[in-house]
């Protein structure tokens, strides 16, 4: 009668356990999402922060350290039983901001109730001892040290730049995965072209913590664990001592100085004026003080030394007078009347060979040189003509390093603009155009736009007679003692240096007997230089001066340009040699000329 | 004549007894495994934590298998309802006098030590059940005798259901499995699984569906089969009567049903839910054993049962241990353990020579089989959560002490089965 039934109920039997073999295998071999979801139920990944590279001038002078700084971070499920009175007093907070900080949390992208999120940022060291001693009354948040950036001299803020958190943009179009929201990242200037070698590595410790997230000691022993490694220092070319002397001249004028070792490319300072103060860019107020110093009418943010693209002037001169010689539509006795009928010029002088020319600035014989190169007969037509020797003329230019990015290791260089064939045609829409169109190039003025580094790039290279090393701002990478390789490699000119000696000469004289005579020439070493005004009406003209010194083995090579601060030989001159002065002897013993660039009255 | 002792060891059936020994030791090291902690290192025999405890237990049931041994095979028949009286008795104090454990009003305290009289239930229960099924005359088809035997079972599930245990009271359903075995019509099995399945249905899909559902099946069946008046008749009553049990079991779910227990059964249907409310057991559960992978994270390396995650671990939800630790290879090796003992008692329980002996072994047989299954069933979530412990496995003295009680009657009452033919 009960046939069957004991197997029935031993089928029963296997099959559930049948059932259950089944259901098992497919949650824990084919369904890896437990793995993940047990994964971020029991191990806390802890990022440990690497010490950012320290920046340190030339003479291994501290510009640019760490301090500790401190950012709570919340994960948001297990925030239990807040005490809301204890925790605005700890954090010195305000109820409202609490609020809107909650508020705010809930839509951040990365926020998620069971992983830490930043909730506080930037707690200075004062609120930390005492957040410190109190976090373990408010479970769900931790502490997340890092380091800030310090200052040791508000100097070359531009140069070096400043490291906030990544925006936004830039993270969606980070594509090596490092950074997260939040994550702090150099924004200009050195910090930001070197961020790769300064940021470091992070290291990242996993953490097993149970349900209430205590830490139960490393994941698997901590063999997953790594270490950060601290970013690398970075040797400056800068020497700070020099880049302070520049900041304190600049102060109150807008312009750029920048002071090259001729030799190595090395840039020993560079300043961009009007500045600011870098330390106003970490902490907590970063955020308002950005807004203040972006929204400064005298643009402090502008790297004018890189950025701020303006007409060479006559030190232009100095290029055209090499280029002609290049081309032999010149040699350095060809002597050329003072023609003033057709451009204007100035000094007491008429029919000068080509040192005089430069030594005076004369204005027809430039004007007339560059005629010579530019309609070398070639071709009959007046046009063609122009356009063949404007080609030639473009090449040698462009080899001195204008018209192009040099190169210098910071982000944002401009190009500057030397003229071509193409360009005119654009400029004239397709009209026909020859030499008389254009000739105001020959004196810097016109079409032509230079930044100031590509300025002290040229004075080095005439210091070097015939080549340059790109100018870059480190020197050294760690402990490599080497700069990057492009900063090593020199870029010759298509001018033979027996005309650099030529250039050179003629800017001696500048100083000796020029233009430049007043207020750059210095007891002890000869100096070359080459004033320039630049015309800036209706405002005061643009005061201009290139230099190099001393003549022989020169150590320095410098561009000053002030804005609207009317001849290059009165402000410009001024403070380049006041440059030269402290590189090569530590201070200058010319007080008088000193305190008339401390004054700032350049204009009569 | 040969003493007593040489007839127990010859007799003995020691492949369950292997069995049984097999997995208490493999509980009591899992039960270590869940309050490892790496950092501190506590050894597996230290009484504060829970593995020490259980081998106080362990130890514990030893004497008490001796104990069951050495008294007379005849004792277990002969006083069964009296056994059976005496525990209904103490499940009667327990809600008066009871001290409550975990919501549960279920223990029965002397000085520091108690014990839940509801797991000494089963093995009286299950006496009971026999040696009526084996009393002279005794014929399953008699309404009669049917009405007394889910007496007997209602009894202990009602008086353990004043205790708001629901977990162990649903055990004694299983008992339908042993009277199916012992004659009844599977109709009741059958009736009874169609029930759940209708009361799961209820949960899941809007009543209305279920009621368009019926009728278009009651359409159906009218066209397809033969148009007698009796036959359209029986059917429509049926399908009323399926729209009857839907719509009190929305009332009992509503109105009768204790929050949690709903949340327990939402949470079987979806636990991602809620995953932190309701579903938070089940769903943590099904995460610690699914990162277990193929072969484990290996011993004292799971993470999720180690850190508190799936609540009851030791107890309810060891399972997950054995899942997250020995993986799917550790699982199998489990049920294979489990199913082995469970053939293995129907095994003895089908070379018995009395009823009483049989109908006893198949009601172990089945009261584990119904633990093996709603316990693990509820770790990997295909049950609701019922708070019941996997035999032998689960951290608890009582437990242990009972299903320990109820497989060793079975041992003694198997080493004199010869005997009992010679008796009568």
């Amino acid at each position: 009668m009960n046939e069957g039934r004991k197997e029935i109920i031993q089928i029963v039997f296997v099959l559930v356990a049948l059932i259950f073999l089944v259901k098992l295998f497919f949650i824990q071999v084919l369904d890896d999402r437990y793995a993940q979801l047990a994964n971020s139920n029991a191990i806390l990944r802890q990022i440990d922060y690497p010490v950012r590279g320290l920046i340190r001038d030339r003479h291994g002078k501290l510009i640019v350290y760490n301090t500790p700084e401190f950012d709570l971070q919340i994960i948001h499920r297990e925030v239990k039983n807040l005490d809301t009175a204890r925790f605005l007093d700890v954090f010195s907070l305000t109820r409202e901001e609490l609020l809107q900080t909650f508020k705010e949390l809930k839509m951040k992208k990365e926020y998620s109730p069971v992983k830490p999120t930043i909730f506080l940022t930037k707690l200075s060291a004062r609120d930390f001892a005492k957040i410190e001693d109190n976090i373990d009354e408010f479970p769900g948040f931790y502490i997340q040290a890092r380091t800030t950036r310090a200052y040791n001299a508000q100097a070359a803020a531009n140069a070096i730049g400043y490291v906030s958190e990544i925006s936004k943009t830039k993270l969606e179009r980070d594509k090596t995965g490092i950074y997260k929201q939040g994550d702090y990242i150099g924004q200009s200037g050195i910090e930001s072209f070197y961020e790769q070698y300064l940021r470091g590595t992070r290291g990242v410790r996993f953490k097993l913590r149970n349900v209430d997230g205590i830490e139960k000691g490393s994941f698997r022993d901590g063999e997953m664990d790594t270490l950060s490694t601290p970013g690398q220092d970075l040797t400056t070319t800068l020497d700070l001592e020099l880049q302070k002397y520049g900041e304190y001249l600049m102060k109150g004028k807008s312009g750029s100085i920048i002071a090259i070792e001729p030799s190595t490319g090395e840039i020993l300072s560079m300043v961009s004026g009007p500045s600011y103060d870098p330390t106003l860019l970490t902490g907590k107020n970063y955020s308002s003080n950005f807004v203040l110093i972006s929204n400064d009418t005298l643009k402090p943010l502008f790297n004018r030394p890189l950025m701020a693209q303006y007409r060479p002037g006559s030190i232009f001169k100095i290029a055209q007078a090499m280029v002609a010689l290049q081309e032999g539509v010149i040699t350095p006795e060809t002597r050329i009347r003072c023609d003033r009928s057709i451009i204007d010029c100035h000094g007491p002088h008429t029919n000068e060979d080509l040192r005089g020319a430069i030594t005076n600035s004369c204005n027809p014989y430039f004007r007339d040189v560059l005629r010579r190169m530019l309609n070398q007969g070639k071709s009959n037509n007046p046009f063609d003509d122009t356009r063949i020797g404007l080609t030639e003329w473009d090449k040698h230019i462009s080899s001195f390093g204008f018209g192009k990015r040099l190169g210098i290791d910071l982000p944002n260089e401009k190009n500057g603009l030397v003229p071509s064939p193409a360009f005119y045609d654009r400029a004239y829409g397709g009209r026909p155009w020859k030499f008389s169109n254009i000739y105001s190039i020959a004196i810097g003025e016109g079409e032509n736009l230079v930044v100031p580094l590509q300025m002290a790039n040229f004075a080095a290279t005439v210091a070097n007679k015939g080549y340059y090393i790109t100018p870059h701002l480190v020197k050294s990478i760690g402990n490599s003692g080497k700069p990057l390789p492009p900063y090593t490699e020199k870029h010759y000119t298509t001018i033979d240096s027996a005309y650099f000696r030529v250039a050179a000469d003629a800017m001696e004289r500048v100083v000796e007997a020029g233009t430049g005579q007043f207020r750059a020439k210095l007891k002890d070493v000869i100096v070359c230089g080459k004033t320039g005004t630049v015309q800036n009406d209706p405002k005061p003209a643009h005061a201009v001066f290139i230099a190099f010194a001393p003549k022989e083995n020169p150590k320095i090579a410098v561009s000053v340009y002030v804005e609207s601060a009317g001849q290059g030989g009165r402000s410009a001159a001024s403070i380049a040699s006041l440059m030269i002065e402290k590189y090569l002897y530590g201070a200058t013993q010319r007080p008088q000329i000193e305190e008339y660039v401390l004054k700032g009255k350049f204009l009569n | 004549m040969r003493n007593n002792n040489d007839i127990i060891s010859d007799k003995m059936d020691w492949v369950t007894v292997a069995l049984y020994f097999a997995i208490v030791f493999l509980g009591w090291i899992n039960i270590y495994a869940v309050t490892y902690d790496q950092a501190k290192s506590i050894s597996i025999f230290n009484v504060d934590l829970n593995s020490g405890r259980q081998l106080i237990f362990i130890v514990g049931s030893i004497f008490i298998i001796l104990a069951i041994l050495i008294i007379d095979m005849r004792f277990y028949e002969t006083f069964a309802y009296v056994i059976y009286g005496a525990i209904l008795f103490l499940l009667l104090l327990v809600p008066i006098i009871g001290k409550e454990v975990g919501g549960n009003k279920a223990w029965l305290g002397i000085g520091s030590f108690g014990v839940q009289p509801s797991e000494f239930a089963k093995f009286a229960t299950a006496l009971a059940v026999a040696k009526y099924i084996g009393s002279v005359g005794f014929k399953m088809d008699q309404l009669r005798n049917q009405i007394i035997l889910f007496a007997m079972i209602g009894a202990s599930m009602l008086l353990i259901l004043l205790q708001k245990d629901t977990g162990t009271a649903l055990v004694f359903t299983v008992f339908t499995l042993v009277f199916f075995r012992e004659g009844m019509s599977p109709m009741l099995i059958i009736c009874g699984v169609a029930a759940a399945v209708i009361f799961i249905l209820t949960l899941l899909v809007n009543s209305y569906y279920l009621f368009i559902g019926i009728g278009i099946i009651l359409v159906i069946a009218i066209v397809m089969g033969k148009k007698k008046i009796k036959r359209i008749a029986m059917l429509t009553a049926a399908a009323i009567a399926l729209c009857c049990v839907i719509i009190s079991v929305d009332y009992v779910v509503t109105n009768v049903l204790r929050p949690h227990q709903q949340n327990r059964i939402k949470a079987l249907i979806n636990p991602d839910a809620d995953p932190l409310g309701f579903g938070w057991n089940v769903t943590q559960s099904k995460i610690a054993i699914g990162s277990g992978g193929f072969i484990g994270k290996g011993f004292l390396k799971g993470t999720q049962t180690k850190f508190d995650f799936v609540p009851e671990q030791s107890t309810d939800f060891i399972f997950c241990t054995i899942g997250e630790e020995h993986g799917w290879l550790g699982s199998l090796f489990i049920m294979t353990l489990f199913v082995g003992l469970l053939l293995r008692i129907v095994f003895l329980a089908e070379r018995q020579k009395n009823r009483f002996a049989r109908v006893y072994g198949y009601s172990v047989a089945c009261i584990f089989f119904f633990h093996f299954a709603v316990n693990i069933g509820m770790t990997i979530g295909l049950f609701p959560v019922i708070g019941i412990p996997l035999p032998f496995f689960s951290y608890g003295g009582s437990s242990l002490w009972g299903f320990t009680i109820l497989l060793f009657i079975l041992l003694k009452l198997d080493i004199h089965r010869m005997q009992v033919l010679q008796r009568i």
